[in-house]
């Protein structure tokens, strides 16, 4: 029967390769077991997160490179930063489809005749058949920028070897690239930064990170994206080891416009921004809500933040009370202020006289911490105590009666500070009450939205308030006092500490914790230096002892 | 010499040539060789699949009084009058915490799907009930699972492998359609069978990438371990999904590859959900007549549910905290509004399933749906008495129209008699008071 035999033949050939690919593609780390034995298993790892994965990808392959997929969602630890979850996450069967899918259409086009140029700096003699050399150089080449460390050449080989197999079925040196290249795209070592340690020269016995994952450490902490070219050659050197190696690269990395990303990812998740996305206020009491208002309002505020801190290298703390802003037309219609300029962001100083200043009267905090229909005191308060002071606010006790709060047309209860008076008085919720209800009431002058108004059902609006024994009146004055409160500054350092690490901190990171926090006092508060002190600290490259993984296992 | 015929040996000689199209008698070796019974005549396949909604019921108007058989519908529950012979209701199972807070929406999700009671709202520290049965039953179809969220939120899943795991949701209507019906679809009834070369190589060069395994493995702490375990273990299952589309399905009479749906943007607008929700409904009673997956998860809308009706200016969970129990009425007349909504949709799911004829019987005959939500009255944040309800004859596994008391038992009892049912040799779920040994012995046959 001749249909046998050829598939007899084949199967041979297939096996062999099977076999070589299998034996040979560990897709080892070399890092890991070179040198001494290891004497204590150790390392993390953290998926990337969705902007790091497109980052990526954007940076090695460039922009036009299309596709689309899911990942797995993040869970934002209780009061923590959603990037920590990429510490706890994994990969479900239906993400990892997803990531396949995304795979191969990013293969296909890194290969297609418009980009193959571009990305595959050799030419193979015949097209339509193998060429092993020009396959190497592409995977080792590419396999770099992918994996953030060197392709050992076992791995190389059985990548060659996948993509001769490609070739062979598709007649097509191109198809059996791309087919290999799917599987890095794939491989845990893109999809997760996965900490490679090795022996500490400077110190017996212990460990440290490999330059290779020290420079990946950096640069998703500065850029939110994968070690550029340059970086991992400071790696390859050692000269990521070394004091002035490391500064030459942190100063590098933030001169460049691209700090910007790190630091717009840093806010998003500290601001909760991802909550934006499902806002949704009701059209008829809010006609000036537009949809192009949602999408312009975080962007204005990390604008703001931006300008403040790393142009004008500002004071952290005056994000709390400055007057410049950016508008576009959209949210011109919500601050009741003419934009002419339709599609363009313009630079905008609110007047002396506004009662807006800070990053607490823009559209990004107001709208988001109130209802489809109505602001909330509550809710403004609570955000405030959790994001900015890292004061956390128990949830309510069940059966509470809210109805009196609700009725937001009654004669008798016209204005917030009216309907919220149970929370003061009654005993029950006083506890919790009396530490938000005051900071929200004095932004009462801002709607459901955002919007500025001065009375509420006819009836003018109190905006006294209280933090912590400090007394003001108004959005202005609770704006300085946030800004003056004694827990603000550490409260950040918890927050970006967490977001450098994509962890949750533990009682052994306390130390560093209040180093930072006196860095930052001197150096009045200023992100681009506290940025430098943390990429330059030892406890930053600290690696993440498995004993303290298993530790936390067991507590939980 | 006897040759033993294998896929690979026979889809490699094919693959020498260049594009084949192969008439059916050719490939029957594929059929016999997958193992698993093709030939016509053989049992239809039972499939479970779960059905969420956020903030639970009015208790006055939801639980039924009667117990056993024949049981009395109140208001709430009316939509699913036609169908009341194949949907059980469950009152009297609780979620017990020991002492840990009772997470508003956050906790009882968890606890029941889990058997463990979260230490972080929404957490799961196991893996799902669904997610168990479906590593059992879900292994020989395209999809592990399928998990949709009707209303626009991907979050809103309760199913993963626990170590931190989520599945992902699918939102919109064209995108599950082109999951499913999409690339990488084959049509069991279709006449030809044109195998894919490159599906073949992509399977194999997938296993390069779980030879990983070992060298990572060895830096990792034991809770990195356990993720790069799912992860692995996840690898396997995109892996037999390309191996599948590689065999030729057996014909299956009630697969009828639907039309797309139109391209509709929904968010949190109560009627947008409604609609998506049934677009998506019957795309996934298609998709199991398709054989394409055994487990779904289906979510209608979330636990802190962000529903909105327009002209009203609160959401769906603003509204169970604010409103008052009108005192005439003896309810929350707004917040009673969304639980019949909720119910409907409830009702227009069972009803496509069971719309659906496949065998002898329907769809809905054939497969196990566990509904349930996160908390019984939500101005309470109860999280006791946990509305349930089973629909469906599980191939005849299960009695089913009965109003079941269940008397202060934990939940997992529920979880555990879902997966017994389902095939999953498991005698224990869930730890500390969640911890069952017993099953729901009314509803077992």
């Amino acid at each position: 029967m001749p249909t046998e035999r050829i598939a007899l033949s084949s199967v041979a050939v297939t096996v062999t390769r099977m076999v070589l690919v299998a034996t040979v593609l560990a897709f080892t780390f070399p890092a890991i077991t070179s040198g001494q034995e290891e004497t204590e298993p150790s390392g993390a790892m953290r998926r990337l997160t969705e902007a790091q994965y497109r980052n990526a990808i954007g940076d090695i392959f460039g922009k036009d490179i299309e596709f689309a997929g899911r990942m797995d969602p993040l869970v934002r630890p209780a009061h923590g930063l959603e990037v920590a979850g990429v510490s706890q996450i994994s990969v479900s069967a239906a993400g990892l489809e997803q990531y396949a899918r995304m795979a191969q259409a990013i293969a296909a086009q890194v290969v297609d005749e418009q980009h193959r140029a571009t990305f595959v700096a050799c030419r193979p003699q015949v097209v339509d058949s193998t060429d092993d050399k020009c396959a190497a150089e592409f995977f080792r080449r590419i396999g770099l920028l992918l994996f953030r460390r060197p392709v050992s050449e076992a791995d190389t080989r059985a990548l060659v070897a996948t993509s001769r197999e490609g070739t062979d079925l598709s007649k097509s040196f191109y198809t059996g690239l791309a087919l290999a290249l799917e599987t890095m795209l794939v491989s845990p070592r893109f999809l997760f930064d996965i900490d490679v340690t090795e022996l500490n020269p400077l110190k017996a016995g212990a460990r440290r990170l490999d330059a290779y994952s020290k420079a990946a450490r950096l640069s998703f902490f500065l850029w939110n994206t994968t070690p550029d070219q340059e970086l991992l050659e400071a790696a390859a050197s050692g000269d990521l080891h070394t004091d002035q190696g490391l500064d030459t690269q942190v100063d590098r990395l933030m001169a460049a416009p691209r700090v910007e990303h790190g630091v717009r990812a840093f806010f998003s998740d500290m601001l909760g921004f991802e909550r934006i996305g499902d806002l949704a206020k009701d059209s008829v009491i809010y006609p000036q809500f537009s949809r192009a208002a949602k999408a312009d309002m975080s962007e204005q505020t990390l604008r703001t933040i931006i300008n403040l801190l790393l142009v004008e290298d500002g004071d952290y703390r005056d994000l709390l009370t400055t007057r410049q802003t950016f508008m576009t037309r959209a949210l011109g219609v919500v601050y009741g202020l003419p934009v002419s300029d339709g599609g363009h962001w313009i630079p905008y100083d609110i007047p002396e006289e506004s009662d807006r200043a800070g990053i607490l009267t823009q559209m990004s905090f107001l709208a988001s911490y109130s209802h489809t229909g109505r602001s909330s005191p509550t809710l403004r308060g609570k955000a405030i105590r959790e994001l900015l002071l890292c004061q956390p606010v128990p949830d309510p006790p069940p059966n509470v009666n809210f109805s009196l709060v609700e009725d937001t047309t009654s004669t008798d209860r016209p204005t917030a500070r009216d309907r919220l008076t149970p929370h003061r008085t009654r005993r029950a919720c006083a506890s919790c009450h009396r530490v938000m209800d005051p900071l929200g009431l004095s932004l009462e002058n801002f709607d459901g939205v955002g919007s500025y108004r001065n009375e509420e059902n006819g009836v003018p609006i109190d905006t006294s308030g209280e933090l912590d024994g400090v007394q003001f009146d108004g959005p202005v004055t609770l704006g300085q006092a946030v800004r003056e409160h004694p827990a603000l500054p550490g409260c950040f350092i918890k927050r970006i500490s967490e977001y450098a690490m994509r962890r949750s901190l533990t009682q052994e990171d306390d130390g560093w914790v209040e180093f930072l926090t006196v860095r930052f006092a001197n150096s009045a508060y200023r992100l681009r230096a506290l940025l430098k002190v943390i990429a330059t600290s030892d406890d930053f490259y600290k690696p993440f002892l498995s004993s303290r993984n298993a530790i936390a296992e067991v507590q939980q | 010499m006897t040759v033993k015929f294998s896929r690979r040996m026979v889809l490699r000689g094919l693959f020498q040539g260049a594009t084949v199209a192969v008439a059916l008698p050719y490939l029957d070796c594929f059929l016999n060789n997958n193992g698993t019974a093709l030939a016509a005549g053989a049992p239809l396949p039972v499939r479970f699949g779960t059905w969420f909604w956020g903030l639970g019921v009015t208790p006055s108007r939801w639980h039924p009084t009667k117990v056993g058989q024949d049981y009395d519908l109140l208001p709430e529950l009316t939509p699913i009058a036609s169908h009341k012979e194949k949907v059980s209701i469950f009152s009297g199972f609780d979620c017990l915490t020991d002492g840990k807070p009772n997470f508003p929406h956050a906790t009882a999700g968890p606890t029941f799907r889990t058997g463990i009671a979260p230490s972080a709202g929404g957490a799961l520290h196991g893996p799902s009930f669904d997610s168990i049965i479906a590593s059992e039953i879900g292994d020989n179809t395209r999809f592990r699972s399928l998990d949709i969220s009707a209303i626009g939120d991907r979050t809103n899943t309760l199913s993963g492998q626990g170590v931190g795991q989520m599945n992902p949701t699918e939102t919109s209507a064209v995108a599950l359609y082109q999951r499913i019906f999409g690339e990488g679809f084959t049509d069991p009834n279709s006449a030809t069978f044109t195998p894919d070369p490159m599906t073949m190589a992509r399977t194999s060069a997938l296993s390069v990438v779980k030879d990983q395994r070992l060298a990572l493995e060895k830096s990792l702490g034991t809770a990195d371990r356990a993720r790069l375990d799912q992860y692995f273990t996840s690898l396997r299952q995109v892996e037999s999904q390309l191996a599948l589309q590689l065999q030729k399905p057996e014909p299956l009479e009630s697969c009828k590859v639907p039309a797309g749906p139109e391209d509709k943007k929904v968010a949190h607008d109560l009627d947008e959900v409604v609609q998506n929700h049934e677009v998506m409904a019957r795309l996934l009673a298609m998709a199991l007549a398709c054989n394409q997956t055994k487990v779904f998860n289906m979510s209608f809308n979330n636990g802190s549910s962000t529903l909105t009706r327009k002209g009203s200016s609160v959401t769906h969970h603003q509204l169970t905290h604010d409103e008052s129990i009108d005192p005439k009425l003896g309810y929350q007349p707004e917040s009673t509004k969304f639980v019949e909504d909720i119910m409907k949709a409830w009702g227009t799911f069972v009803s496509v399933l069971d719309g659906m004829p496949e065998g002898d019987g329907t769809l809905l005959d054939h497969l196990l749906v566990v509904a349930h939500s996160e908390t019984e009255f939500a101005k309470d944040h109860n999280i006791n008495n946990l509305p349930i309800m089973l629909a469906g004859r599980a191939g005849g596994r299960v009695h089913t129209g009965l109003n079941v008391v269940g008397k202060g038992a934990p939940v997992s009892t529920v979880a555990l008699t879902a997966m017994q049912v389902m095939g999953v040799p498991m005698d224990s779920f869930g730890t500390g008071s969640m911890q069952t040994n017993k099953t729901v012995s009314e509803i077992v046959v």
